[in-house]
């Protein structure tokens, strides 16, 4: 493995760094929020599958930790666990609450928010992976190819319970229209690289910010134009973007629950 | 220098055979295609596994069992195990054999190829029939499909077909 390791120099490195953090951070929230989920989706089937995602988009964010740890910026799991909010590169989506309540008490979930967050996440996560697979970081190229093939389902998965509640009864539309809303609000950083925008751009680690966005719109405008809707306009300049450690309370709040859990049982394997 | 023993590699993959997958004990990691390299040098034994799922739980086990049972080989020194992710694994990895142990453990083997919408078939597990619907792509764990035949009204599982033309 180490042999075809080049000898990096520092602004290779800490280019690489960031976007890690984005990637590791955005997918570890992500599957948080999917896991509180469980017992709740709607029917069976739908609560065995989120499970699964979440599951797997752990794994993702495992790996991008450990490529960190191998590039010395300390333990994996401590990483994942125990950086405070303002160290946190993920983007605002992925932080926020499912809905009211807390999920151990009585929660008051939007199933509707929950599918058009994860359409729209994995759309974006579709897109950056595929860039990603051709990254002059060849370690993080090969982590991207596997996360491609289990992210093939994911994405199957959502396009088809986004598909259907879109095309469902009227309050199935305004609820889904609501969540939309919501979900694109917190848009502006999905694709941003924050104030490492230039570092990371420029050395082939993955496509630039418009290319991803250009790239993510012309997936998603053939289900839309089919529907005659617009497509979503991601917002430009985001009030707050996660990429610069700029977060909302969710995050706070996220994070108090994840190390509660987590100081629980030290040794549990996540 | 101590006295040269040499392992070989045939010897460690005689090892390797019995080592099963946890979760499906019928078929060894072999046989499943995880076992991307073995490396011998004197007595040291190093082995490339590659993961099937990035965040499978049972990686962890596969690991340690790997790393006791080559220990076990009375000529082999330090051994190692760790994982790679290139070559990635493609459900094209398992074998003949790996084919029949997930049959044998009422587990339809991965179909090779995907239909044009990305879609794909197997049939039943148990009685070999064409006439079955997808309950659930995700199954018991991040390999498995449910799927349920109407011919025998059985419900089966299936490994997901994983490639990386997806
Ligand atoms: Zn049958």
């Amino acid at each position: 493995m180490s042999s075809d390791e080049t000898v990096m120099d520092t602004g290779y490195t800490e280019a690489v760094t960031s976007l890690l953090y984005q990637l590791a951070d955005d997918d570890f929230m992500y599957s948080f929020r999917g896991s509180e989920w469980l017992g709740l989706a709607p029917h069976i089937e739908a609560d065995i599958a989120f499970s699964s995602i979440s599951q797997d988009s752990m794994g993702h964010a495992a790996m991008f930790y450990k490529l960190l740890e191998d590039l010395g910026a300390g333990n994996a799991d401590k990483l994942a666990h125990f950086r405070p909010a303002i160290e946190r590169r993920n983007s605002i989506l992925t932080e926020r609450v499912n809905g009211q309540g807390y999920y151990m008490e009585t929660p008051h979930y939007d199933w509707a928010y929950a599918v058009a967050r994860s359409y729209f996440y994995t759309q974006a996560k579709k897109v950056r992976i595929d860039s990603l697979c051709e990254s002059s970081f060849k370690p993080l190229a090969d982590v991207a190819v596997k996360v491609r093939m289990e992210l093939y389902y994911h994405k199957m998965h959502w396009d088809t319970w986004f598909k259907q509640l879109m095309s469902s009864t009227e309050v199935a539309k305004k609820k889904m229209a609501d969540a939309i809303k919501l979900v694109m609000n917190d848009f502006g950083d999905v694709f941003s690289y924050g104030d490492q925008k230039q570092q990371i751009e420029s050395h082939g680690l993955i496509g630039s910010e418009e290319d991803l966005k250009g790239r993510w719109r012309m997936n998603i405008e053939p289900f839309f134009v089919s529907l005659h809707l617009q497509v979503p306009e991601i917002p430009e300049g985001p009030v707050k973007n996660g990429r610069n450690g700029e977060h909302s309370g969710d995050l706070d709040e996220g994070l108090a629950t994840l190390s509660e859990v987590c100081s629980a049982d030290t040794a549990a394997v996540w | 220098m101590a006295a040269s023993v040499q392992v070989s590699a045939a010897r460690v993959y005689d090892v390797l055979y019995k080592v099963k997958d946890p979760e499906i004990d019928s078929v060894s990691i072999v046989d499943l295609g995880m076992v991307g390299e073995v490396i011998t040098d004197g007595n040291h034994v190093k082995i490339v596994l590659l993961p099937t799922f990035l965040g499978c739980p049972a990686l962890e086990i596969i690991k340690k069992n790997t790393l006791n049972a080559v220990k076990e080989l009375p000529e082999a020194g330090e051994v190692e195990v760790e994982f790679a992710y290139n070559p990635p694994w493609t459900s094209d990895r398992i074998t003949e054999e790996g084919h029949k142990g997930l049959r044998a453990f009422g587990i339809a083997p991965p179909p090779l190829y995907f239909k044009e919408d990305g879609s794909w078939h197997v049939d039943c597990a148990y009685c070999g029939s064409t006439y079955v619907t997808m309950e659930n792509i995700f199954g018991p764990t991040a390999c498995r499909s449910i799927l349920y035949c109407k011919s025998c009204k059985n419900v089966f599982e299936a490994m997901k077909p994983v490639s990386t033309l997806m």
